[in-house]
């Protein structure tokens, strides 16, 4: 096994034992409980809750471990000095951090793959308990294969969150780390906003910087199809492709910034 | 530090008052408000804060504001206080609607909360209309949509011209079913008959996706029975009179005349009144299809 593998590897068994994976649990409990108590308050609205609250939740378990996992990776080393170590070793700095990056996307790889199944099985004993008049007037199934698209779009988002995480974790501390990768997101939300700022403001200059950060920050609205799923509309191949080589290249922009900050960092 | 007896006395004594204060209060009549004031709080009121606040999460808050809708109708239909309000019933389905525009039965259910007669719901038809447009907005093919606003301004608003118009409208957008035109015929010609009302209510309860509106449609259907058996039972006293020169005073002057079998029941088995004075037949008050719509337009 490669180095990055082996650090990997060892990643995933920390999180292991420090019981992250318990949240499937925690997941699990709460689709169950929710599609048993949210049938009488929902006119009717049960399957389409469980569809939303699912994916929600897989999106916002999935953010919270890929955020506090993620600032801890490199600061955990340097604050326990295993760092000196483990670089003492034939391991480059480069590698090493790559390492720590697949280590926590398998641990989110497993992660969702979990909830996602969980999700699916709450949802085909949804349908199998629905008559069949009412299933009639669903837009999809309850276990409609297409909000897959969402799921590996909520992994691709959780990919880029895990990098930048990543990155900001090489040089600062955690909790900055989780706050600046945290703005980072919400901001990400709003690149609508920041493309139409221009026509709300006088100042060309303002506008101008408004449209320059619409396109250097990431676009983290893009990767959420799952209002679209639920109601059965059409993801286009296209947008699903493009989306992807979207975050796949800027995941492996931030991976390389945090590699050049990484290999200058002087640890004495 | 060893913790006295008493304090462990005092800290369960405590707790037991707490306990007990609660239940006493509990008991205790609400203290009353002025007629007119609303509890009813809502933080949040900007759709557009709304839908910028949620983040990647629309649908999600669309879903809680749903649930709120939900209970706030529901709360406010089964309250038996004075102050009965369902002034932020719109707000919330706006709400809703602007996090998840495809949210159709928001449309659905919301605008027949909306339109229903104050006290059974807010009595306000033109914002049932105006949830129904803003659907059609988001999905301007949604024939069922249309079909809504059409049924509101018949059942609702008895403007029989503009519903006939959104009938056709619906039955111009793709996957219309085929009953829209001739209904939006039959309306337009004779506005509000009861041909054209129980088209409308059987198609309601054959296609209905919720069990309290599928009722809704039976009891409308009931009583439309129920205006067809009067009908039909006043044609037979004035088959009596013809004969005899007077009204029957009692049921059993008809069944000895042979022109009926036995006392008739409405669709729910509760007989009917009948009148001697006048003639006329009607529910009885213990009727649960009381009151019935205008028999002439059966609104």
């Amino acid at each position: 096994m490669s180095v990055i593998g082996h650090v990997a590897v060892n990643v995933f068994k920390e999180s292991v034992r420090d019981k992250i994976l318990y949240n499937l649990v925690v997941f699990a409990v709460l689709l169950i409980s929710a599609s048993y108590l949210i049938g009488e308050l929902t006119a009717g609205q049960d399957v389409k809750i469980i569809k939303d609250l699912g994916l929600a939740s897989i999106s916002i378990f999935g953010l919270l471990i890929a955020i506090f996992i993620g600032i801890g990776l490199v600061w955990k080393e340097v604050e326990k000095r295993s760092i000196y170590t483990l670089l003492a070793k034939p391991i480059r700095r480069q590698e090493f951090l790559l390492g720590k990056y697949f280590g926590l996307v398998l641990t989110l790889v497993i992660n969702v793959a979990v909830m996602t199944a969980a999700f699916y099985l709450v949802l085909a004993y949804m349908q199998a308990e629905t008559p069949p008049n009412i299933r009639a007037a669903w837009p999809a199934p309850a276990t409609d294969p297409a909000m897959l698209k969402a799921v590996a779009l909520i992994m691709l988002e959780l990919l880029l969150v895990t990098a930048i995480a990543l990155f900001f974790s090489t040089f600062s501390s955690p909790f900055l780390s989780a706050m600046m990768t945290m703005a980072v997101w919400v901001i990400g939300h709003f690149n609508q906003d920041l493309r139409d700022y221009g026509a709300t403001i006088s100042s060309p200059v303002a506008a101008a910087l408004a449209k320059g950060v619409y396109y250097v920050v990431p676009n983290f609205a893009a990767f959420d199809v799952k209002l679209q799923v639920v109601h059965a509309q059409a993801i286009p191949l296209r947008y699903l492709l493009l989306t992807s080589l979207y975050g796949a290249t800027y995941v492996a922009l931030v991976l390389l910034a945090a590699a050049i900050i990484f290999s200058r960092r002087d640890f004495k | 530090m060893k913790v006295h007896p008493a304090a462990w006395a005092a800290l369960a004594a405590l707790f037991a008052a707490v306990i007990g204060l609660q239940l006493l209060q509990t008991r205790e009549q609400p203290l009353g408000l002025p007629a007119g004031v609303s509890t009813n709080l809502l933080y949040v009121r900007s759709p557009d804060f709304a839908r910028r606040a949620a983040l990647s999460f629309h649908a999600l808050l669309a879903d809680i504001y749903w649930i709120r809708t939900v209970q706030h109708y529901g709360g406010t239909k089964l309250s038996t206080g004075a102050n009965k309000q369902y002034d932020i019933l719109y707000p919330l389905l706006d709400l809703t609607t602007s996090l998840d525009p495809y949210f159709d039965v928001a449309y659905k259910f919301g605008s027949v909360f909306l339109a229903e007669e104050y006290p059974s719901g807010a009595g306000r038809p033109d914002q049932a209309i105006a949830i129904l447009k803003k659907g059609l907005q988001a999905q301007p093919q949604k024939w069922e949509i249309a079909q809504e606003l059409g049924f509101v301004y018949y059942w609702w608003l008895a403007d029989y011209d503009n519903a006939a118009m959104w009938f056709n409208r619906a039955a111009d957008m793709t996957k219309a079913p085929d009953w829209l035109r001739p209904l939006a015929a039959v309306t337009l010609a004779q506005g509000g008959n009861r041909t054209s009302s129980r088209t409308l209510w059987t198609e309601i309860e054959r296609t209905a996706d919720a069990d309290w509106l599928r009722d809704q449609a039976t009891f409308r259907l009931k009583q439309l029975d129920a205006m067809d058996g009067i009908d039909f039972v006043e044609r037979i006293v004035q088959q009596y009179r013809a004969r005899t020169g007077m009204f029957p005073t009692s049921w059993a002057d008809l069944i000895r005349a042979g022109l009926l079998r036995g006392v008739p029941p409405d669709p729910t088995g509760t007989p009917f009144r009948l009148d001697p004075a006048t003639g006329s037949v009607s529910l009885d008050p213990a009727s649960s299809l009381n009151p019935l719509p205008n028999r002439e337009h059966p609104l």
